[in-house]
């Protein structure tokens, strides 16, 4: 299933990129491993997963179609 | 004051639907703490001071440099080398004589966060890293006073509303609910090292007063659980509902006397509690003695020098390889540009040589020449401001 997927942040500049379509995976952790397999410089790096504009503080399903954002915290003020 | 007094200045707010004499009083009889007179706490403070907000506590350590001006709207030239706190107050006073302020120029930490928060209805987060807005979370979940959250990144902000209920089930969640693990330290620069555009904290600056504005008059639905985000170069505007995490919510303090013993440079991974930020004035009292080292990390032939004293070069980019150089120093002080390089290079010092004591100039040189310049003018042009820093 395909997944769009929005970058914020410091993320959008390791996935060069904030938005594009992956090939899914059905919950929140698999979604991260993928990710960190595609892009290395991911690994390590602290951000919550939104499915739907909802953020998924554990593990969390994905489904086709499914808007899912990666959120970093910022701390500049 | 009478009716006729706040219809003289708030006559335009007064006129809304559902506003009116009776939420004009409720801003009258409020207060908000705002944690920083930066980039977000100066929109913040002019925007809450001219709503008409009773009373207002600024939390603010430095001094105005000039590097700020591009962002931190308070502030003008004539201010470079002033305390922040005390240049903010004094605006504010002017622009609304309404408004009762509250300065405190000082660090916000363990000690005093409980006894400075509970004076005020509620509190903005204006700071700039991590450790201070994991204390001020906790102190405020502690305190049960509602947290208007802040935050920019290069072109990018965040707004939220922490510790109120949710409209929907009444849950109150916590910053640590949104992020319950900080970032490493290296992982997320601030706005001297990642760069910043004015007008994002200038407008998230902005809307944390309004949400301040909804949590004291009860208008409208205030970003309680949610995460607002602004993306200011594609124009988009996202809010995401946070989820509890209570195995993050956990971790913090569960009473006063574990918050004041909690170390959050330690939880957030910096060991910044050996290494020390000092102001200009400090830096001038420690290079003038006898047992510093002064380090310059900059590459050779960046300017100004640092004149009057004698330092060391060590480019940063050799330094790991130079540290042996230093094993004779106990106490060292080290600087560069702007103060980022400086911080980097204090820490790779103390975690070799953890017995030394590593400052590093807040700033940079560029700091200390607006001190330098600062010292030699006059400074009581601010109203109700008569003392020149020492």
């Amino acid at each position: 299933m395909e997944l769009k997927i929005i970058a914020f942040g410091k993320i959008a500049d390791i996935t060069a990129g904030k938005e594009w379509q992956v090939a899914g995976a059905a919950t929140t952790a698999q979604l991260r491993e993928q990710l960190e397999s595609q892009f290395p410089g991911l690994r390590g790096m602290t951000y919550q997963i939104a499915v739907d504009k909802k953020i998924a503080a554990t593990d969390t399903p994905i489904f086709p179609q499914s808007e899912v954002a990666l959120l970093p915290p910022f701390s500049g003020g | 004051m009478s009716s006729s007094d706040l219809s003289g200045r708030y006559g335009r707010q007064m006129l809304l639907p559902d506003f009116g004499e009776e939420k004009q009083r409720r801003l009258l009889a409020g207060s908000v703490l705002v944690i920083g007179a930066g980039g977000l706490g100066c929109p913040a403070l002019l925007y809450l001071a001219a709503a008409g907000v009773g009373r207002l506590g600024i939390v603010d350590f430095d001094r105005v440099e000039t590097s700020n001006l591009h962002r931190q709207v308070l502030y003008n030239a004539g201010d470079i080398g002033l305390s922040k706190a005390e240049v903010a107050a004094a605006r504010i006073r002017a622009a609304n004589p309404d408004t009762a302020v509250d300065v405190f120029n000082t660090r916000i930490d363990t000690g005093n966060a409980l006894g400075i928060i509970a004076g005020y209805d509620l509190v903005v987060d204006g700071s700039d890293n991590f450790p201070t807005r994991y204390l001020v979370n906790d102190a405020c979940v502690l305190l049960g006073k509602p947290l208007v959250y802040g935050s920019v990144y290069r072109y990018e902000g965040q707004v939220g509303v922490f510790n109120f209920p949710d409209s929907a089930t009444g849950t109150r969640l916590s910053y640590r609910d949104l992020f319950p693990r900080p970032p490493a330290p290296e992982e997320v620069p601030n706005c001297a090292e990642a760069g910043v555009l004015g007008v994002l904290p200038g407008i998230i600056g902005t809307m944390q007063a309004g949400e301040a504005i909804k949590l004291l008059t009860g208008l409208g639905e205030p970003l309680a659980g949610r995460l607002l985000t602004w993306h200011w170069l594609h124009n988009s505007f996202f809010e995401f509902r946070l989820s509890p995490d209570p195995a993050g919510v956990s971790a913090a303090p569960e009473n006063e006397a574990a918050f004041k013993k909690t170390d959050y440079d330690l939880f957030c991974g910096q060991e910044t509690g050996r290494v020390k930020e000092v102001l200009p004035e400090e830096f001038e009292r420690l290079a003038g003695e006898e047992n510093w080292l002064v380090i310059d990390v900059r590459n050779p032939g960046e300017q100004p020098r640092l004149a009057g004293r004698p330092y060391l070069s060590v480019p940063l980019s050799g330094l790991e390889n130079r540290l042996p150089e230093l094993q004779g120093a106990e106490n060292l002080l080290v600087f560069c540009q702007a103060g980022a390089r400086s911080l980097k290079a204090a820490r790779i010092i103390s975690e070799r040589y953890s017995h030394k004591t590593v400052c590093s100039l807040k700033g940079g040189i560029n700091a200390w020449a607006d001190y330098q310049r600062r010292q030699g003018e006059s400074t009581d042009h601010l109203p109700g401001n008569q003392q020149s820093i020492p």
